[in-house]
Formats: C-alpha cells, sequence, structure tokens
C-alpha cells in the first residue's frame, strides 16, 4: 500500500478570552485570504499520490471514501468561502454573534488555511449527507453550498466535545492539575456550533441540562455529565436513550448523538451500564452511591426481583441513608415513608418492616448505609442482568440475560440455562436471530451452536451489542483486542469502546482526591422529599421533566424483565445434557476449575494490582528504572519529541538490555518487516494567548501479522529493534524548544489476521459476528504511580531550551535512525516483495482516556505477556519511528523510506516457540513536519508543571498520550503526545484510518493543533496463513 | 441478601411421627409387595433421627403427631420449602397427600414464618405441583429437579417465592427425585451419587450455577442423601446412611474434615423411596440481617 502524508497546518487559539470572541476567530479565519492555504495544498500534492494518506491527513469529515480524484485547490476555495458563508448564522443562533477580533487575525490566516485544507479533500458526498440532516433540522436558508464548511464545523466541535471529554477525565485524573484540561468546558468555543439542549435524567431524578453542539459524540455530552456529577469511576455508567421503537439504547460515546438518537427528542437517562460485581470495590462513595439511586430504582419498578426481607432490609437502609437515623422524638420517617416506593407492591407491612429495621441502623453513616445496601443488592439472582426477549430455537418465549458472568437463558423466572463467558467461542447474529457458538467441553469434538430468534433485527442487534459490550468490560483485561481474522468480517464493527472493569478498576486505584462532597437527595422515588436536604427543591423544581424520561425508560425496560409465558420448556437443559453426555470427572475438574478461574477474576479484589507476570518482572528488575530516568530527562528537557522517544524508551524497556543491538533476533522471534514510516508534522500558529501552538505528532503503523495471535507481539518486538539505537539519542537530542505543544503520534498496526474491530456501523448492518477472547493482559500500576511520582518531582525544575539546536539534532537522529533501519534491513532482508496490505477500517477510539498513567512499555508488556501466553511465534515489526524534523522555513519536511524485507523470528526462550512463521512485511515511514513556527517561547527557560503519560486502549487502537506542562514565561505550555496504534485487519483502509486518527487527535484537544503526524506504516507482504 | 447466610445454620426442624399405615400408601402398595417394611423398625430408626438431631445437633425439635389417615405424613420434607422466614407450602404430586400441609402450614405459622401457598387448583399456578424433595437449596440458590412430582409450574411458583435467589431447573436423572441423588454437605459443598444420572444433573446444575461447589461423590445412590448442619458452635454435623447401609460410601464421608459424622439408619423408608432428609423440615428462626 502507498503510504502518504499530507502536512497539514492548523492553528487555533487555546485559551480564549471569551467563548464570543472565539466564534469571531474562527469566523475571520474564514474570511482570510486563501493563499495560504492554496500554499498547503500545493505542498500536499507533492506528496500524492493515488490513494494517499496525505488526502486524509487534513479531513475530518467521516464516512468519506477514498477519493478517486484530487481536489482541485479553487475546490478548497469555494469551500472555504462556504465554510464562511455557513459560519455567519450560527453565532447568531448562539446568540454569540460578534465583531471580529483583530487579534486573533494572524490566527485566522492559518485557521483558514486548515479549513480550506480540510475541506479541499474532503469529499463532497458525506458532507451533503450532512448538510441534508443539518438543513433539515435548521433554517433551510442555508443552501447544500454550505455543506463543505459545514463539515470543517462539525468537525471543530467534535474536536471541541473531545477535548472537553478529555478535559474532564484528566480533570479528574488529577487534581489540581490547572490547565486547560482542568476546565475544558469553559474553553468551548462556541463558534459555528449548532447547539442541541440535552435533557439528561439523573439517577436521582432530577434533569441536568447542556447545551451540545448538534455534532457532538456521545462522549461528549457523557463526560460532561459525569464532571456535573463530578464522578471519576465513570466506566460503570452509560446514557441512555429511547429509540424510534421505544427501545432503550446505549448512546455509543464514538459516534455522533445526533446519528444516534435519530429523533430531535434530546433526552437521556443517566444510568448504570456495568453493575459491578463486588460494588465494595468501588473507590468512591460517590459512585456507590449513584449506583445505589440505580439500584433503589430498579427495586422500586420491579426490574430486580427480591422477597419482602429483602424490600425491606433494602429500603431500611434506603431509609437510613436518606433520612439519617431514626428519630423517636421526630418520626418524620414515619410518616413519610408510605410515600416512598420502596417495592412495587409497597404495603403497610412492609413499611413497618422497613422502620423496624431502620431503628437497627442507628449511627450508620450515609456511606456505610449504601454500603450495606450494596452488599445486600449484590447478592440478588438477578443484580445486574440485562434482560431481552427472544425465543428458542422451536418458538417458545424465553429471556435471555446478559450479566458479568455470561449469557443466562430464563424461562419465566427460571433458570434453564447459563452461558458463561469463558465457554462461548462467537456472539453473532444475523438478521433476527442471535446465536452463540458454544466452546466444546473436554471431552466433546464439536463446537455447538446455539440459536434464539429475536422480535427483530434490532432487538437481535442490540442485544449482540449489549454482550460484546459485557464480556469486554467483565472478561477482558483490555478493551477487544479484534478477534481471529479468518472469519469474514460483515457488518457491524462495534467493539467495545471504553475502558473495562480491569481497567477502570485500576485507574479508580489511582483516584487521589479528597472523596468528593456530594447532596444525598432524597430520591425521586417519593412524591415528597424525606428530609430537609438543601437539593430538594432544586430537585422538585426539575423533576418534572426527569420523572418522565424516568417513568418512559423504565417502563420501557421494565417489560422485558416481566417473564410472560406458560409454556414450560426444559429443552436448553436437555440441550446441554446431551452435550455433555460423554463429560466425566475431569470435565467437573475442568469447569471447577473454570469457575475458579472465574471466580478469581471477577472476585480479584480490584485495588490490588494484577500481580506482574514473570515479563514484567522482567522489565522492572532492570531496564525499567534506566527508561524512567531518560523519561525524567526527556520531560525536563521537554523535547518536542519526547513522546517518540518515549515510546521508543518504552520499547526498549521492554526488551532486555541486550536488545540495543540492532540485531532482530537478540531478544524475541523477530520478523522486522519492511518499515515504512509517514510522517506529517504540522506546525502550530504562535498563540496570541496562553496558550501556545500544539503539535501533533501522528504516525500510523500498520502491522500485518501472519496470524490474529501473533499481532501482537510483533508490536513489542519491534520497539525493541527500532529501539536499540535510541538510548544514546536520548541524551543528545534532549534540548528542544517548546511552545506548548501537543504532539500527537498515531500509529496504526494493521494485522493482516486481525479482525479488525471497528465501532462504526451502519444501521443497516444485518449481521456481526464477536469472538469473546480473553485477553491475559495486566496493566501495571505499580510502575505507573513510581513514574508518576517521579514526574511529580520533576515539576519545577526548570527547562534549558535551545531553540536552535532541534532541527539539526533531530535530523541526526532521523540519520541515525535510518542507519539502524538500514541495519535492521540487512539483517533481515530476504524478501522484497512489495504487496500492501489493503485497508479495513479502524477506529482510532480515544473516548476513555484515563487518568492512569501508563507508559507504552506498558502496552507493549501486555503484548509481551498475551505472546507468552499463547506461546505463539512472534512476528517482529518495527516499530514507528517518528521522524521528527524541525525546519523553520518550509511547512513541510518529508522524510520517507521504504524498506522492504524479509523477517524471521528466532527463539526467545522465555517465549516457547516452535514454528516461526516467517513474515514479510512492507515497512514505511514517513515523517511530515509542517514548519515551527514556535520560536516564540524558545529562549525563555520553561518549568516544567507536569508530565503525565496516560494510555488507553480500546478495541484496535492502543492511545498513549504523553502531556506535558510547561510554564514558560509565565505562559503555559501544554504539549501532548500521542501514540496511537491501531491493529486491524487486512480490510483496513489505512488512509481512512489514520485520517480518522488524527481527526480524534484533534477532536480531543481542539484547541491545540497539529504540528507533527508521523505515519509508521506496516504491512505484511506475503502471507503464510495456514 | 438479606437472605443469603452460609447453607447449615438451622434452629429447629420438624418432623412428623410414622403412623401405623406406614408403607400402606395406595400408590405404593405394588413395590412393596416384595419388600416388607417393618413399622416398628421405621419408628425406632425416625427415633434415632430425632434423637440426633435434638440431643447431638441441638436443634430443637417440633414434632407433629402421625396421622394414621395420610400414610406418607411422615415425608414432611416434600409439604414445604423453607428458607430463611419464608415457607412455601407445596402442592404434592399426589392428591391424596395434599391435605398433609395443614398440619405443617399450622407449625411454620406458630414459628413466624411467613407462609405462602401454591395457590388454588385454578390460576395462575393451576397444574403446579411441587415437592420439598425436589428441591435442593444451597444457601445460595434454588435447583429445582423437575421429576414425576415435580413440574415447571411448580418451579416457577418456587422462583416467585424466593425472589431473591436464582432458581434453575434440571432434570432429575438417575432417581425418583432430586434429594434421592443428591444433597448439601456443607455451606458450599454439594454431596450427590456416582450413578450416571446423577453426574448428569450434577453437570447441568453446575453448567446453571454461577458459584463454584465443592462435591463429594459417594458410590451409592442412598448415601447421597445427607442432613448437614451447622451447630451453634460452628461445629459442622453430617447425618449420613450407617455403614450397615451404604458400606462403600462410608470412607467418602470420612474425607470431610472436622465433622461430626452421625450415622442415621433409614433403612425402612428408604425402602418407600425416601431418606433421610424426607423426615424433617430445617428452620432457621435466627436469622440474621446483616
Amino acid at each position: 500500500m502507498t503510504t502518504e502524508a499530507g502536512s497539514e497546518t492548523e492553528v487555533k487559539e487555546k485559551a480564549e478570552e471569551s467563548a464570543a470572541q472565539t466564534d469571531q476567530s474562527e469566523k475571520a479565519s474564514e474570511e482570510a485570504p486563501e493563499v495560504t492555504a492554496a500554499e498547503g495544498e500545493e505542498k500536499e500534492k507533492d506528496g500524492k499520490e493515488g490513494k494517499g494518506i496525505a488526502r486524509y491527513l487534513p479531513t475530518w469529515l467521516k464516512k468519506q471514501k477514498p477519493p478517486r480524484t484530487r481536489r482541485s485547490q479553487p475546490t478548497g476555495e469555494s469551500d472555504s468561502k462556504d465554510a464562511q458563508e455557513e459560519d455567519g448564522p450560527v453565532p447568531a443562533v448562539n446568540g454569540h454573534a460578534e465583531e471580529e477580533n483583530e487579534a486573533v487575525k494572524s490566527d485566522q490566516v492559518k485557521e483558514k488555511e486548515v479549513e480550506s485544507h480540510s475541506t479541499a479533500s474532503a469529499d463532497t458526498e458525506p458532507a451533503k449527507e450532512e448538510k441534508l440532516e443539518e438543513s433539515a433540522e435548521k433554517s433551510p436558508e442555508e443552501t447544500a453550498v454550505t455543506e463543505e464548511g459545514e463539515g470543517a464545523e462539525e468537525e471543530k466541535k467534535e474536536q471541541e466535545g473531545e477535548g472537553e471529554a478529555q478535559g474532564g477525565e484528566e480533570g479528574g485524573g488529577e487534581e489540581g492539575h490547572t490547565s486547560i484540561f482542568q476546565s475544558p468546558l469553559r474553553l468551548v468555543r462556541k463558534n459555528k456550533m449548532k447547539l442541541a439542549v440535552c435533557r439528561v435524567t439523573l439517577l436521582d431524578g432530577t434533569d441536568f441540562t447542556c447545551e451540545v453542539e448538534k455534532r457532538a459524540k456521545g462522549q461528549f455530552l457523557f463526560f460532561k455529565v459525569c464532571e456535573h456529577l463530578n464522578l471519576m469511576e465513570k466506566d460503570y455508567f452509560g446514557l441512555a436513550y429511547i429509540d424510534s421503537h421505544e427501545h432503550k439504547c446505549w448512546l455509543d460515546p464514538t459516534k455522533e448523538i445526533k446519528r444516534q438518537i435519530r429523533s430531535n427528542n434530546w433526552q437521556f437517562a443517566f444510568s448504570v451500564k456495568f453493575y459491578p460485581p463486588d460494588p465494595s470495590l468501588l473507590t468512591e462513595d460517590i459512585t456507590r452511591y449513584l449506583l445505589c439511586l440505580q439500584l433503589r430504582e430498579d427495586v422500586a419498578s420491579g426490574r430486580l426481583p427480591c422477597s419482602f426481607v429483602t424490600h425491606a432490609l433494602l429500603g431500611s437502609y434506603t431509609l437510613q441513608a436518606e433520612a439519617g437515623d431514626y428519630e423517636p422524638d421526630q418520626p418524620r420517617p414515619l410518616d413519610n415513608v408510605g410515600q416512598l416506593t420502596f417495592a412495587p407492591n409497597q404495603n403497610k407491612e412492609m413499611e413497618e418492616k422497613i422502620l423496624e429495621l431502620h431503628k437497627s441502623h442507628r449511627g450508620m453513616t450515609p456511606a456505610l448505609a449504601d454500603v450495606q445496601f450494596l452488599e445486600n443488592a449484590k447478592k440478588l439472582s438477578m443484580y445486574g442482568v440485562d434482560l431481552h426477549h427472544a425465543k428458542d430455537s422451536e418458538g417458545v418465549d424465553i429471556m435471555l440475560g446478559v450479566c458479568a458472568n455470561g449469557l443466562l437463558v430464563y424461562k419465566d423466572r427460571l433458570r434453564i440455562n447459563r452461558f458463561a463467558w469463558p465457554k462461548i467461542l462467537k456472539i453473532s447474529y444475523k438478521r433476527n436471530n442471535f446465536y452463540i457458538k458454544i466452546r466444546p467441553g473436554e471431552t466433546e469434538q464439536f463446537e455447538s451452536t446455539v440459536g434464539f430468534k429475536l422480535q427483530n433485527h434490532r432487538s437481535a442487534k442490540r442485544l449482540w451489542k449489549v454482550c460484546v459490550e459485557n464480556h469486554s468490560f467483565f472478561r477482558l483485561n483490555a478493551p477487544e483486542p479484534p478477534a481471529k481474522a479468518r472469519f469474514l468480517t460483515l457488518g457491524s464493527k462495534f467493539r467495545y469502546s471504553g475502558r473495562t472493569q480491569a481497567q477502570t478498576r485500576m485507574a479508580s486505584s489511582l483516584i487521589d482526591r479528597p472523596e468528593p462532597c456530594f447532596e444525598r437527595t432524597a430520591s425521586k422515588r417519593s412524591s415528597r422529599s424525606l428530609d430537609g436536604a438543601p437539593m430538594i427543591s432544586i430537585t422538585e423544581a426539575t423533576s418534572e421533566n426527569g420523572r418522565d424520561l424516568h417513568l418512559d425508560l423504565h417502563s420501557d425496560s421494565k417489560s422485558p424483565n416481566r417473564v410472560h409465558g406458560d409454556n414450560i420448556y426444559v429443552r436448553h437443559s436437555n440441550l446441554m445434557l446431551e452435550d455433555h453426555d460423554k463429560t466425566t470427572d475431569e470435565v467437573l475438574k475442568h469447569q471447577a476449575s473454570i469457575s475458579q478461574l472465574k471466580r478469581s477474576f471477577m472476585e480479584a479484589p480490584s485495588p490490588s494490582p494484577p500481580q506482574p507476570n514473570q515479563w514484567e518482572k522482567r522489565l522492572t528488575s532492570s531496564p525499567a528504572p534506566t527508561i524512567r530516568i531518560q523519561q525524567q530527562q526527556q520531560v525536563s528537557l521537554e523535547e518536542e519529541i519526547a513522546s517518540v522517544l518515549l515510546s521508543r524508551h518504552s520499547g526498549y524497556c521492554s526488551a532486555p538490555p541486550a536488545c540495543c543491538t540492532p540485531e532482530p533476533t537478540v531478544d524475541a522471534d523477530i520478523t522486522p518487516g519492511s518499515t515504512s514510516t509517514l510522517a506529517a508534522t504540522e506546525e502550530s500558529a504562535p498563540q496570541l494567548e496562553d496558550v501556545p501552538a500544539a503539535e501533533n505528532l501522528i504516525s500510523e503503523t500498520k502491522e500485518p501479522a501472519k496470524t490474529a495471535e501473533v499481532e501482537i507481539e510483533e508490536t513489542v518486538v519491534v520497539q525493541e529493534i527500532s529501539i536499540a539505537p535510541k538510548p544514546g539519542l536520548v541524551s543528545v537530542t534532549s534540548p528542544q524548544e517548546v511552545t506548548a505543544e501537543k504532539e500527537v503520534v498515531v500509529t496504526v498496526e494493521t494485522k493482516e489476521a486481525k479482525q479488525e474491530s471497528v465501532s462504526s456501523e451502519s444501521e443497516s448492518e444485518e449481521e456481526a459476528e464477536y469472538h469473546p477472547n480473553v485477553s491475559i493482559c495486566h496493566t501495571q500500576i505499580p510502575e505507573e504511580e513510581e513514574e508518576e511520582e517521579e514526574k511529580e518531582e520533576e515539576k519545577g525544575v526548570s527547562v534549558p531550551d535551545a531553540p536552535s539546536l532541534p532541527a539539526e539534532v533531530e535530523e541526526e537522529e532521523i540519520e541515525k535512525k535510518k542507519n539502524v533501519e538500514k541495519e535492521v534491513e540487512a539483517k533481515s532482508n530476504d524478501d522484497p516483495i512489495t504487496t500492501q496490505a489493503t485497508n479495513g477500517h479502524t477506529l482510532p477510539k480515544e473516548s476513555g482516556l484515563a487518568p492512569e498513567e501508563e507508559e507504552e512499555e506498558e502496552e507493549e508488556e501486555e503484548e509481551e505477556e498475551e505472546l507468552k501466553m499463547n506461546g505463539e511465534a512472534s512476528v517482529v515489526e518495527a516499530e514507528p519511528r517518528p521522524h521528527v524534523i524541525c525546519c523553520s522555513e518550509p511547512p513541510v519536511v518529508k522524510t520517507e523510506m521504504v524498506t522492504i524485507s524479509d523477517t524471521f523470528a528466532a527463539q526467545k526462550t522465555e517465549i516457547a516457540t516452535k514454528e516461526v512463521p516467517i513474515v514479510h512485511t512492507e515497512t514505511k515511514t514517513i515523517t511530515y513536519e509542517a514548519a515551527q513556527l514556535d520560536g516564540n517561547g524558545d529562549g525563555e527557560p520553561g518549568v516544567l508543571m507536569t508530565a503525565q503519560t496516560i494510555t488507553s486502549e480500546s478495541l484496535c487502537t492502543t492511545t498513549t498520550t504523553h502531556i506535558t506542562k510547561m510554564l514558560k514565561g509565565g505562559l503555559s505550555e501544554t504539549r501532548i503526545e500521542k501514540r496511537i496504534v491501531i491493529t486491524g485487519d487486512c480490510d483496513i483502509d489505512h488512509d481512512q484510518a489514520l485520517a480518522q486518527a488524527i481527526k480524534e487527535a484533534k477532536e480531543q484537544h481542539p484547541d491545540m493543533s497539529v504540528t507533527r503526524v508521523v505515519v509508521h506504516k506496516e504491512t505484511e507482504l506475503a502471507e503464510e496463513e495456514d | 441478601m438479606a437472605n443469603m447466610c452460609p447453607y447449615g445454620r438451622f434452629t429447629h426442624a420438624v418432623v412428623r411421627g410414622i403412623p401405623e399405615t406406614f408403607g400402606k400408601a395406595g400408590g405404593d402398595s405394588r413395590k412393596n409387595g416384595e419388600t416388607s417394611v417393618e413399622l416398628a423398625k421405621a419408628q425406632r430408626q425416625f427415633g434415632c433421627l430425632t434423637g440426633a438431631l435434638r440431643q447431638k445437633v441441638g436443634l430443637q425439635l417440633i414434632e407433629i403427631p402421625p396421622d394414621p389417615e395420610l400414610p406418607e405424613s411422615w415425608r414432611i420434607e416434600d409439604v414445604a420449602v423453607i428458607q430463611g422466614d419464608t415457607a412455601l407450602i407445596t402442592r404434592p404430586f399426589k392428591q391424596q397427600r395434599r391435605s398433609e400441609a395443614e398440619a405443617v402450614r399450622k407449625v411454620v405459622s406458630e414459628l413466624n414464618l411467613t407462609v405462602v401457598e401454591m395457590g388454588a387448583e385454578e390460576g395462575d399456578s393451576g397444574g403446579a405441583t411441587l415437592e420439598g424433595s425436589d428441591v435442593l437449596f444451597t444457601g445460595r440458590e434454588f435447583f429445582v429437579g423437575i421429576s414425576s412430582h415435580t413440574n415447571h409450574r411448580g418451579a416457577e411458583v418456587l422462583a416467585d417465592t424466593f425472589r431473591d435467589f436464582a432458581v434453575s431447573t434440571v432434570p432429575v436423572c438417575g432417581g425418583a427425585r432430586l434429594r434421592n441423588i443428591c444433597s448439601m454437605g456443607g455451606p458450599n459443598t454439594i454431596i450427590i451419587s456416582n450413578s450416571d444420572g446423577a453426574k448428569k444433573t450434577l453437570r447441568m446444575m453446575e453448567q446453571l450455577t454461577d458459584h463454584h461447589y465443592e462435591v463429594l461423590t459417594v458410590p451409592e445412590d442412598s448415601a447421597a442423601n445427607c442432613i448437614y448442619i451447622r451447630g451453634p458452635s460452628k461445629h459442622d454435623f453430617l447425618l449420613h446412611r450407617p455403614a450397615e447401609e451404604c458400606p462403600d460410601s462410608a470412607s467418602a464421608f470420612q474425607k470431610l474434615q472436622d465433622y461430626t459424622l452421625l450415622p442415621t439408619a433409614c433403612s425402612e423408608a428408604s425402602k418407600l423411596g425416601a431418606s433421610l432428609s424426607s423426615l424433617c423440615l430445617l428452620v432457621n428462626r435466627k436469622h440474621t440481617y446483616f
């Protein structure tokens, strides 16, 4: 595949004085001369050919198909004009219309550039679609001409949304972090937005109303809500909406809200999506409180059935939490208890029982009462079970319950079958059929498939999605490494995109903030409030709306909970018995061990981080410390390349010291393919405000793996290789100018054998598959913490800046890299086949950026670990080597390297490798970098404020974010480097993936600009599929 | 939840004496033709059982006097399912047994249990039959054996009564009743017979459960029915069939560490298809909420 990169320059002001002003600046930018844009275009063209990534780089539009024709420059202009026009009315709509600000003008020019740039290369069709929708909702005056502008605008909105989300997360992760990340909401640019008013019913029955851009993604709203709630352990929650068929659906955080709700009813309910099996492992009381609210509602509505005694007991804890101690003198609760709904069929007897039990809770704090409530609720058999109506193969009505442990089959109230996640090999749906493929028992030879019929295709898909998400959340340590490839991937690419329970537990173990104060309001279950909490008036004021939605949701979801039907149905049990006919004690043991495993997984106390495996131990033993030191250096020096180097280091550290040699075989089975790195860098304009330019470094790596199992390992080894030479370089290149930049490194890996997972699915999909694989990888908290500490120590260290040096140094570095690469090639060059991996889709998911700090090494470790688990031969791919070139004059510097090599894997002691697959790979690395205009702050030494690294994984992407905050001459600069590894199938569309990745990166940090993009792509040339 | 605590804590046992009509039940007469039942022996064994429950284990014993009109009334386990402070009065398969419930209903009411009826012959639970000997409560969940005496409707009623718990239905293979082939041998232990049918049932149970149970396999079917009670001093008692009745299984019980094993003969009742647990209803009145 050809790899190309386009340069893109985008400038955005960050800290805006006011939203209004921002709007203007944006508008102004539209009007700015388009010469710059033209220039950019031209340059871009140079690098372009065929279907290139370059085209995608600047485009943020979704759904774009690789256009065959390049857009002409004029188009870009017209587009931008359109955008202008388009923008005009918007502020008015928002009420933000204002005059242009002169000060912003310089920025505008650049912005203009960006706009035109992006629009120029945008595909018109998608834009049109959006336009149509938009216009439908908006004023008809806007003509179709404005499409392009719309697209750009939309993109920006999304950026903002992402940025906020991101910010929210970060703010949560690090208390006292004052920066843009802390309160991104305030920084939102209001320009050109079309706002929609979202009404979110919170768990206490109140309504939270907020405005979001119409194009905002689900997570934007979700993060807003979480911020409003001051909730950090948010991964257990989600936003639900009622679709046009009156079904409760979960808002996909990665997709636009508007496209999901498909109506003008922007009503949502914040609710628990994944019920933690052990709520006592939640870190914060506020999380437990919210879970309690949900469960109280579940219980009161009958969705969570429980006995009389349990109703009474739960009610008494509720009373204790909401009303406090029983006061004989003030029998207020006594009077009011009847007003509260504790159970669907509450009666006097129950209320008396509740009061009686309430008396016994005297002295119990609300938090403790919540804990007790949850301890009791969690044991209910229907706790956390999401029921779906279905029919079995004989048309008998049953219910399918999805929960943390697996899939339950109910006939009426009776459990008639159960499929634990470990027993399920595949979950799929086709039309209105839902299938699970069951792992054969030890004595069985064949897998069996059980099919269920759902009401319609939508229900089947909804169930499938819930299964995918629940499996990922509860069963995986990291979100879905895409499943095996061989299966044809049709239909939905949906995967769980957030953090898994393991990850969220780890993340929450890092939460370091005083317990947030929150008001326990008497829940809206009662018409009258129980206590005189100050919140009450508010809640009551808003209760009207909230109540409605609440009711809707519940009435909707209640029905599936009800078990209907009179038929007696034993088929499933019998069926399963048949399956197990041959089983012996061994099977029992096997099952026992499985369930033990399951339990140990489920019940392992989350706060204690996973035991480091051997690999991790190895890592931590020696190389790790070195790495940290290096990191510190980097941080303190504020190198521009920090992220790049970091990643290398981490890679380095993941390999034993010996890996310094470029020799691929040193440490593991290495199959270094040809490496092509494409790096595009964009320069950010000087900032007028506090916030300096941002720099995005995006590198895409596409790695073809031989088999699905092998996929991950390669990365590790790859990194070793590429890293090998780095250590020396690090020190050399350290002095770098920094103008608060944001670097985004996007690494896209494509693996041939992988079934890529993408969250973008079209509604029309009729079928999809999901292979629940359990990845046995861990992220290591302890190490992270250490690193964090170290970084903290670094704070306050002044950073020497060597403004002019960088470029040269960088050049040197590149040279070295090249050398290294060559060496590698020399060793492994055998089979210069230049086939290319194809395309596929990838979804760079970033939403769930956690406040956890992780180094890339960790990812690699995980991968390595998996490798070991599988005992598979590892195929090694070269790590993305972002080549960073700093030059002030030419806007874009491009380096390209194409290496084709035959890689071989060596035996690694640790990894039992029997057959070493030979994988021919092509690797390309191209670096684009925009001219560095950041010279402004170069002279002054900066003070490092914070440095943190965040890793989030989702679907087929791994995102590592390194954030460095500097204080320079009174200005605070933030640089974010992002490394996104996109791993995918042969049918991943690299270009699109990259575009998407960059887009996401930008969206996340709307107020920063991308200054550098390094794309590293690795493609398997010859597949040696079995 | 409120009702969930480890299996085995009981304070009371409800039993019903052996009537003179023991073994004279119409339905069983054919079977009994070959195996003669000794009334005196049965009563003696019954006495041993109640004695063990009262004196060895320390339960409060409530003995309902035998009723000659109800030849099977001594199988009191069938008539009610008691968990926590709820007693479900069942509807036995045999019409003539349904009047056995009256006395039991009275007793459990006196014990302050919440009494739940399976309902009228018509209505929601119409046709539902359920016998306590088809119900295995493990402390965490219910297994209901679908047998000739218990049907799905009955299981549904049970599920509706004990809503806190998962209620799973399993086919009863290799025995007339679920409890004939398995029983609880500890808070987390299921004792089950080694027969193929029992293994089938066990596999189903393992398939359906969210929990993990230890399994103690005994070679003889009749040995699989035991009575486990966790005494007040956290002492484990296990009433099981003596070596004379189940020679091969005696060693299996020795595997239970720190148990007080109480061999209790039950040969006569077992000739009628009953077993140890059939003779008593166990109740825990010291229910503690936590």
